[in-house]
């Protein structure tokens, strides 16, 4: 995880202010989790309610097939991109196929 | 000297509410959202009806609470409107945390108060309990002493904050009901556009606009908080030049200046009183009856409480034996209770300058001082004085037992 330059007082914009739009991409907010979704391929049936509730949104769909054990075929897989997932668990708690595994970060 | 700019003044009998509203008339404010708290209400009612009588183009919001009142204010600034407001007592304390936002944002928007002490009990009467509050808030904070003081202030106060150095919002306190309600003459200008090149409409500041984008009053993570605070700490520093500046500038122009301090016979003096707002008057009046007597008095009125003249009242006590400060306000559960006297003792500490300061508590609540009082102080503190009596706690000038 990259980290921003830390800008001193005479750098900084007054009052935080942020001038140029776009740039929530710059800050890596996965170190606020305490636990992590962990998408389990074979169990997910790629509704994306999760890409739909992910406030952050940190649910990437990933343009690789794929095939489940029991043989079902997907054009495509779901990911988490854990340097923006803060752990809400928000999709953990919608996934109707309980496909996402809630695993406690280690130190 | 290509000074003076040809304005015609017209004396008019003035309350300081209505001096206000002259001054944000005057000022060419653009927006005005306030709500009617005593004894500030009549600020606004005049300055609706300069807007329903087309003589000040302006929005005024009306708004639910003091709350939304600067909530609202701080809209408007942000976009880059010239932004006024004005309160009193339990409406300022309805504002706090706006407060902090509205200079954080680093917003300069002016506001008055009409100083009056905080409920419970309920009192809509005058001290300076609300406005000492504002302390810590990052703001900006002159006291005014006159009704024309009050109107030349509000003026200097948006060339104040909308100076880049400062962009930090203004409040002008002036004693509610004694000032407030009290009228005076008051050399306002005869035309509305005569401040025009002393403060030009030109923000400078970040404000918010579609063409280009920028988001204000995002969080900042323990990484980044400090150094915005720290900004703010020089600001307040700038601060202190630029309200001067502001001062001389409108003296050159308009032939009234009143200082950062307003001081007389400190030269020398035995025994220099300090104070500030509408209490400077009786002072006066009462230091001319121990002066006749050949007693040997300095004056003081701080006009600026934020940022604090430390250094200029360092001078002023290095010319007397002892100082006396009169607070009209109390920071309760420490000894030295007033807070003007806190703001001293400190300045001359860091200074290493040893005097006696003796503080005084008076006018709570708007409890009257007269003259006899200003006189048995002295007397008091001349007998503390000559037994060398270091005081320990703040005096509680005429609490009945």
């Amino acid at each position: 995880m990259t980290q921003e330059k830390l800008l001193g007082w005479k750098e900084l914009p007054l009052g935080g202010a942020i001038l140029e739009p776009g740039n929530s991409e710059r800050r890596y907010t996965g170190d606020w989790r305490t636990f992590k979704p962990v998408i389990l391929q074979d169990k997910c049936t790629r509704c994306l309610r999760c890409w739909i509730v992910c406030p952050e949104p940190a649910i990437y769909i990933i343009d690789e097939p794929y095939t489940t054990k029991s043989g079902r075929q997907f054009k495509f897989s779901v990911e988490v991109n854990y340097d923006y997932c803060k752990g809400c668990g928000m999709c953990v708690e919608e996934c109707e196929p309980k496909a996402i595994d809630w695993i406690e970060e280690e130190k | 000297m290509e000074s003076v700019l040809k304005v015609t003044w017209k004396r008019l009998p003035l309350s300081t509410n209505f001096a206000i509203a002259q001054a944000v008339k005057d000022s060419d404010v653009d927006v005005v959202s306030a709500y009617p708290i005593t004894p500030q209400t009549t600020v606004v009612e005049r300055i609706s009806e300069f807007i329903a009588n087309g003589e000040l183009k302006a929005e005024m919001i009306h708004v639910e609470s003091e709350h939304s009142a600067m909530s609202a204010a701080i809209g408007a600034s942000a976009v880059g409107a010239r932004t006024f407001t004005a309160t009193a007592a339990q409406g300022l304390e309805l504002m706090h945390e706006l407060l902090h936002i509205a200079s954080g944002l680093r917003l300069p928007i002016v506001m008055s108060v009409a100083a009056r002490a905080l409920s419970a009990p309920l009192s809509i009467w005058g001290d300076y309990s609300d406005v000492m509050n504002v302390r810590d808030t990052s703001w900006i904070i002159i006291i005014a002493s006159t009704a024309q003081e009050a109107y030349d202030s509000v003026i200097q106060a948006y060339r104040i904050a909308e100076d880049p150095r400062v962009f930090l919002p203004v409040l002008v306190a002036y004693d509610g009901y004694a000032m407030s309600h009290t009228y005076e003459p008051v050399y306002v200008s005869e035309k509305s556009d005569a401040f025009k090149d002393y403060i030009p409409k030109n923000p400078r500041w970040y404000t918010l606009n579609p063409e280009k984008p920028i988001t204000m009053g995002a969080m900042a993570s323990p990484e980044w908080f400090y150094e915005f605070k720290y900004q703010q700490v020089v600001a307040m520093k700038n601060a202190l030049d630029v309200v001067k500046e502001a001062d001389d500038e409108y003296g050159k122009r308009y032939e009234r200046k009143y200082g950062i301090i307003e001081e007389e016979g400190v030269e020398g003096s035995d025994i220099t009183f300090v104070t500030y707002g509408g209490l400077y008057g009786t002072l006066k009046e009462s230091i001319e009856e121990l002066r006749k007597k050949g007693e040997q008095i300095g004056l003081a009125r701080i006009r600026l409480f934020r940022p604090f003249p430390s250094e200029m009242l360092a001078d002023i006590a290095e010319k007397a034996k002892a100082l006396v400060v009169l607070d009209r306000a109390i920071t309760f559960g420490v000894n030295i209770s007033g807070p003007v006297a806190r703001e001293i003792i400190s300045s001359l500490y860091a200074r290493g300058i040893e005097r006696n300061v003796y503080s005084f508590i008076v006018g709570i609540g708007q409890r009257t001082v007269t003259e006899k009082d200003i006189i048995a102080i002295y007397e008091k503190v001349k007998e503390m004085l000559a037994s060398h009596e270091r005081q320990k706690e703040s005096i509680y000038w005429g609490v009945r037992e």
